[in-house]
């Protein structure tokens, strides 16, 4: 039998055989053993590696609950306490999978961070940043369908307010709710699609996703807390990075101590807290959907509350509401721009200016404060001349939220930077 | 590949562009069946028929509550001091004249109702589709401050509305609860959902 030439023989028959049909040792090697990553990695390089890891978590977890759960309006939310009470280990599965939803935009949130403060968004690694994007907005929307499931009352009057937005839009959006409930109010027809959409429609998308961020990332290459190139200084003789480490052994013995504590503080909220003091699950969401009756507070689970507080602070004007819709919308998708907005010297926080660090603290501080807020009834903070002071609070820091991005391309230029070092710094 | 031949771009591109806008227009056709398949089914269609709301017991000032395609209906007996006080609340709605809002024609009026005495509304509110709570009774007992005239509030994003169902203005809601097509069929018995003229 005739070998390809570029295939060298491994001395294993079996790999050898499979080597010449499928580029099995060729894929490790391009993607594992001799993918060739900064050696400066930090403690921020943690929270790739790890949504990937609670994606496994929650696919597995799910697949085993989808055996228990019914997707029907009549028996959803009883099969869901039969999977809490009777079914062996049911509780275990639930409560993994429901913290692992949490859990999984913890971990999302920081590892966009790390992007931030690195310029992982920065040329040439734009499109790892939309896939990466793209991730997040599915993930939305896998959180969104999923969170009906249980049928509680929280799942009714969320998804109830969620798919209204999309009336709010002038014209079409009428048709285009009900169109999206399949009802003209959220019922049986909207569990059941919603189901559909949770355990097949996303997940697929988002594994598909994933794998094009990977390999994205993999063809130029992982950014590092310097920002610093390393493909520029290369060794003459083996064309490997003189700053790059192969990802295994280094990096994956590095993810796994990652891993182990993040599966210490994972099993805690498990077996202790599961329901986060109402953050992770909501006290509402223990009582069945009622579709006559409102519970007197709803708010969504806490990773859609900075949105929801905006949401919340824009007026009705004009006689429609479309525009916090818009705002709403805007907050999530102006992250889409943050490669062509940004205009800085330098990629790293470690070399920018004290513009830049201005207004990351600024735009830190607006995201936790609106998240805050979103948590929380309107009126919680009581009255100044008549109007909320937490909606006067939720306007002020949407503006900066905004003017985050939006001044972006002026304060990053006018930045005073340090230059950036020739090599990784260590 | 034997002999050269020269290779006709036009025809190719020509082709290309058909039978991609074939392939396009067949794979759009398809797709209709499937998002025509998310639409309400003709049993969703069919559960919004008309339904009864009897109303024999049904004190002044007090309301009941009914259910009208998986909606809650609420219909309110008003006093005629209520009726009385929403004359002076047309300063403190955003659409004193329901101009914006959506109700039949037969409800578009001062007191928004057929009979003066009875209001019928969807009690969904028109922000985002939360159910208001009942807070009748004017005054502080409301929880809404001493001067709240009676009406409704949604608790998911604080809009208010007044007895006849008129959005307070600054609030979320932009327009008017919704007034569904109705008809007394007797002092004692309304048709929801169905007002004989075919609505």
């Amino acid at each position: 039998m005739s070998k390809s030439p570029a295939q060298p023989q491994s001395g294993n028959a079996i790999l050898d055989w499979i080597d010449a049909r499928f580029p099995l040792t060729a894929l490790w090697k391009q993607h594992i053993s001799e993918y060739y990553a900064p050696k400066n990695f930090n403690f921020w390089y943690y929270f790739g590696s790890l949504a990937m890891f609670v994606l496994v978590i929650q696919i597995v977890s799910g697949i085993f609950l989808t055996m228990n759960y019914k997707p029907d309006a009549q028996h959803a939310f009883q099969s869901v306490e039969y999977i809490m009470r009777d079914v062996y280990g049911g509780w275990l599965i639930r409560y993994i999978h429901s913290t692992g939803a949490s859990m999984f935009f913890v971990v999302i949130y920081l590892h966009m961070f790390r992007g931030l403060i690195y310029g992982s968004y920065r040329q040439p690694r734009e499109l790892i940043w939309l896939f990466g994007m793209i991730i997040y907005l599915a993930l939305m929307g896998e959180a969104f369908f999923g969170y009906l499931l249980p049928w509680g009352q929280m799942s009714y009057w969320g998804a109830q307010v969620i798919v209204n937005l999309f009336g709010a839009i002038p014209i079409v959006g009428e048709d285009l709710a009900v169109w999206i409930r399949g009802d003209y109010v959220v019922s049986d027809a909207t569990l059941n699609r919603f189901f559909a959409f949770h355990v097949i429609a996303i997940p697929l998308v988002l594994v598909m996703l994933v794998a094009a961020h990977i390999i994205a990332l993999h063809e130029v290459g992982s950014n590092n807390p310097d920002g610093v190139e390393i493909k520029k200084k290369k060794d003459p003789k083996t064309g490997i990075p003189l700053d790059g480490i192969p990802f295994h052994p280094y990096y994956t013995i590095k993810d796994l101590v990652g891993v182990v504590v993040f599966l210490a503080v994972f099993s805690f909220i498990i077996f202790f807290v599961p329901d986060m003091g109402g953050y992770f699950l909501e006290a509402n969401n223990f009582i069945p959907a009622d579709p006559m009756k409102t519970p007197p507070h709803i708010a969504p689970v806490w990773y859609f509350t900075p949105y929801y507080a905006m949401l919340r602070a824009v007026p009705a004007l004009l006689g429609t509401q479309v525009w916090g819709v818009l705002v709403m919308g805007g907050a999530v998708m102006i992250f889409f721009l943050l490669p062509w907005l940004d205009r800085g010297a330098v990629k790293s926080i470690r070399y920018r200016g004290t513009l830049y660090k201005g207004w990351l603290a600024a735009f830190v501080v607006s995201f936790l404060v609106l998240g805050v807020l979103g948590t929380q009834p309107t009126d919680f903070l009581g009255q100044v001349n008549k109007m909320d002071v937490a909606v006067i609070l939720a306007r002020v820091f949407t503006v900066v939220y905004f003017a985050f991005f939006v001044l972006m391309p002026w304060y990053t230029k006018a930045d005073r930077t340090l230059p950036e070092p020739d090599r990784v710094t260590g | 590949m034997g002999e050269e031949k020269k290779v006709d771009g036009g025809k190719r591109r020509l082709l290309l562009v058909a039978s991609g806008l074939a392939g396009g227009a067949a794979a759009a056709a398809v797709a209709v069946p499937f998002l025509g398949s998310m639409q309400p089914s003709a049993r969703a269609r069919a559960a919004g028929a008309p339904v009864e709301v009897n109303i024999s017991k049904l004190e002044p000032g007090m309301m009941v509550r009914a259910e009208w395609r998986s909606k809650p209906v609420w219909v309110v007996r008003r006093t005629p001091e209520m009726l009385t006080a929403l004359k002076a609340m047309d300063e403190r709605v955003a659409d004193p004249a329901s101009e914006q809002s959506v109700q039949p024609e037969y409800a578009k009026n001062e007191h928004r109702s057929t009979k003066p005495e009875f209001l019928v509304v969807v009690g969904i509110c028109t922000h985002l589709g939360c159910s208001p709570t009942d807070k009748l009774k004017p005054g502080g007992e409301s929880g809404l401050g001493e001067d709240w005239p009676g009406g409704f509030f949604c608790p998911c994003h604080g809009s208010k509305f007044d007895l006849a169902g008129r959005v307070f203005k600054g609030v979320p809601a932009p327009i008017n609860l919704v007034v569904p097509p109705y008809v007394f069929v007797s002092d004692t018995r309304l048709i929801v959902g169905s007002d004989g003229k075919g609505a």
